[in-house]
């Protein structure tokens, strides 16, 4: 009886609440797809051009490169996320009843609520063993100056812990909410038959949040391929010493605005696109993500 | 579900692109009218004038230029903006004016960068207009060094004006040479001897910097490397391995592991901290001084004397190079041409600024006597300054050319990370001549190694 008189009022309202998103998808996600799908596929002069675009950006020099750098940065960068958010949400839960959980909660959030391109900026300065505030540490590692720091080998571990530290804090919570979620009875009943804190966790919440965890990896795969601020900051930070020409979002960028080849960047947009829809279909597919529970 | 909704695409992607394509179409066509709007006149089809603030982007240290113009001028209305001048190679001009093609408004009237190579892009984006076509008068360029406007100039037409030459010279600490006995080195055998000498007798202190992104344009460049020898409009020979680059890479090789040459960048904070009172000695462009000794590292009164750079003892043509210089460039959009013009003119000739102001040894004649007189008032050097700068202002080797891609940012990425990583620069000089001719490349040089 209450559903049903709650139903009209709630569908009037539901366009209205839905509106504010699709209209800005539609000016900031859908109508530059479409810009740079049309610019993909035709030349400086609006002309179709085929395929000829991505068979320029897969010739040019810095393309393999920028996969190669993009590819390891993933792992890196994936691996850690998993591992730590979920470990780290698993902790926080253990810890819910002794009050400092709320506290370690908007401790871990903090980092996420600057801005993207500041939160990098302070990185910059972290990493410079001259003025960091962990110049101690950098120094016990064997490194004297900036220029060591950014070495190119070092650079996905880097962008990995500077992408975890601007990213992660809200995925923690939205994985310890979902914790939240586990009937108790449930992990009661594990309890009673003796599982400890590791069996819990291992036979128990991990499979439950399995599909949090492939939501997590699926946005954070996109967001990876898409690397930018944090190899370009660095790249002016460095004055071009590290970060130049790392990522395929870096090379479209330079396709773009250094060698005034706006169908070029487009081209390789438009790759980073397709890359980004098939790996999530292919998560979504084998997770069964869309299955009733 | 999922295949549903790929199915579905194509057609609504049509739909869209159908939108798309019109609104471009439109958008290009509201461009091309803008444009038709102007008049042809002193060269180049210039935009409706009209009233309003003069724009003006200028990095930190050329702020003090558009600030005093102000000052002095104060029934113009100005709008200074401060960027970061390019530096580096930063591309950030190119950035904004390739999309204030696009947009079809805002870009600045007037701007400086620090980069000498903008007339590369700028003159084919439409961006530069040309100034020895009715803008400025022809007695008042003939007023520039020889060759300062050299890069500049495409076709005889020149499109952007030097603000300073920035000759290398060596900087030295006049105390200590004193100190503790030795000579200024004239040739680099000399400079490397000295080098490895300083290195065991006074170990920590430096006889130069390589972790620079110019670091090519001081050494290299002197050594007449012919790195990149820009041939044409797109054209560039690239051969970074002959005997005049092998021969200044081995001798920074030598003082590196000697020690007594530094591989961070003098503008680094660990430099700042650990090296900037250990300078002996310092090949470097002729702004060093105002900027790096006098206003980064607060060297004192009386320590900093100028030396000529040294050369080969086999070279009978000494040559120098050259760091940056910076130009200044007039938008072909701009409303305001005549304030415009005439804020050009003052900032690049002016004693007020030029001769008294400014950091660099003024790229225009006239102002660069009283830069030197100021100089030389100054006290703040041990010994005369203007007859070494005077003489490497001519010294300059000219086959050292400025293309689209930036040489800084190439050296920088190939030759800095494995500097640190205690590679030899010889072993890099294969690698640095591949990254110059990729990048030349992808900028569509026609590339000759």
């Amino acid at each position: 009886m209450t559903t049903a008189q709650a139903r009209p009022r709630r569908s009037r309202a539901a366009p209205a609440f839905v509106a504010g998103y699709v209209i800005l998808l539609a000016a900031f996600g859908i109508v530059p797809t479409v810009y740079a799908i049309y610019f993909a596929f035709t030349d400086s002069g609006g002309a179709f051009a085929g395929l000829s675009n991505f068979a320029d950006a897969a010739a040019d020099f810095r393309f393999l490169s920028a996969i190669g750098h993009v590819a390891l940065y993933l792992v890196c960068w994936l691996a850690g996320l998993v591992v730590f958010v979920v470990g780290l949400a698993l902790v926080l839960h253990r810890l819910r009843a002794r009050g400092v959980s709320r506290a370690l909660r908007f401790l871990y959030y903090l980092p996420g609520a600057l801005a993207g391109a500041a939160s990098v900026m302070v990185w910059l300065f972290v990493l410079d063993p001259a003025v960091s505030p962990v110049g101690f540490l950098l120094r016990a590692l064997g490194y004297q100056t900036f220029g060591q720091v950014i070495a190119p080998g070092n650079l996905p571990v880097l962008f990995a812990a500077i992408a975890f530290w601007t990213g992660a804090g809200g995925w923690i919570v939205v994985m310890y909410g979902a914790l939240n979620t586990i009937s108790p009875e449930v992990l009661e009943a594990a309890t009673i038959d003796g599982a400890g804190a590791w069996q819990t966790a291992r036979r128990i919440q991990i499979p439950l949040l399995r599909k949090w965890i492939v939501y997590m990896v699926i946005l954070a795969f996109a967001g990876g391929t898409q690397l930018f601020v944090e190899p370009q900051l660095l790249s002016q930070a460095s004055v071009g010493v590290a970060g130049r020409d790392y990522s395929p979002n870096q090379l479209s960028y330079d396709f773009a605005f250094q060698n005034d080849n706006v169908n070029t960047a487009a081209a390789i947009s438009v790759e980073l696109l397709v890359v980004g829809l098939v790996v999530a279909a292919v998560f979504v597919v084998r997770s069964g993500f869309f299955d009733a529970d | 579900m999922i295949r549903r909704n790929l199915a579905a695409r194509p057609r609504r992607t049509v739909t869209l692109l159908a939108v798309t394509a019109a609104l471009a179409l439109a958008a290009t066509a509201c461009g091309g009218s803008a444009s038709n709007a102007g008049e042809a006149k002193d060269g180049f089809t210039q935009a409706p004038q009209s009233d309003g603030p003069l724009t003006v982007w200028v990095d930190s240290t050329r702020s003090a230029a558009a600030q005093l113009y102000q000052k002095q001028n104060p029934t113009v209305k100005m709008d200074i903006v401060s960027y970061d001048g390019d530096a580096n190679g930063s591309n950030y001009l190119q950035t904004k004016v390739s999309l204030f093609n696009r947009t079809g408004n805002g870009w600045p009237d007037v701007v400086f960068s620090s980069q000498n190579n903008e007339a590369t892009w700028a003159v084919t984006a439409k961006f530069a207009a040309p100034l020895n076509k009715g803008l400025m008068p022809q007695s008042l360029l003939d007023g520039w060094a020889r060759n300062a406007n050299q890069p500049c100039t495409v076709d005889g037409t020149i499109y952007c004006l030097r603000n300073d030459l920035s000759q290398t010279v060596l900087w030295y600490n006049a105390a200590l040479m004193t100190q503790w006995g030795y000579q200024v080195p004239t040739t680099w055998e000399e400079y490397e001897a000295l080098g490895k000498k300083v290195a065991t007798e006074h170990p920590g202190y430096l006889v130069g910097a390589a972790g620079d992104t110019f670091t090519p344009e001081i050494y290299l460049w002197a050594s007449k490397c012919g790195a990149n020898h820009i041939t044409g409009p797109k054209a560039v020979t690239v051969n970074a391995t002959s005997s005049a680059c092998s021969r200044m890479a081995s001798l920074l090789d030598s003082v590196i592991t000697a020690k007594s040459m530094s591989t961070s960048s003098v503008f680094s904070s660990d430099f700042d901290k650990n090296e900037a009172d250990k300078i002996l000695m310092m090949p470097g462009p002729s702004w060093y001084g105002g900027s790096l000794f006098q206003g980064t590292f607060k060297t004192p009164k009386g320590q900093v004397g100028i030396a000529p750079m040294p050369h080969w003892a086999d070279d009978t043509s000494p040559s120098v190079g050259n760091v940056g210089g910076g130009t200044w460039l007039l938008s072909a959009h701009s409303p305001h041409l005549k304030a415009a013009t005439d804020f050009l003119t003052w900032v690049t000739t002016s004693d007020d600024y030029q001769g008294k102001l400014a950091v660099g040894y003024p790229a225009y004649a006239p102002a660069a006597k009283t830069w030197l007189a100021a100089q030389a008032a100054s006290g703040y050097y041990a010994n005369d300054v203007t007859a070494p700068l005077q003489a490497a202002a001519g010294q300059v080797w000219p086959d050292w050319g400025y293309g689209q891609f930036s040489q800084e940012a190439i050296w920088a990425a190939t030759i800095t990370p494995g500097l640190t990583a205690g590679k030899t620069i010889v072993s890099m000089l294969p690698a640095w001549q591949k990254a110059i001719a990729d990048y030349a490349r992808s900028d569509g040089y026609q590339v000759t190694q």
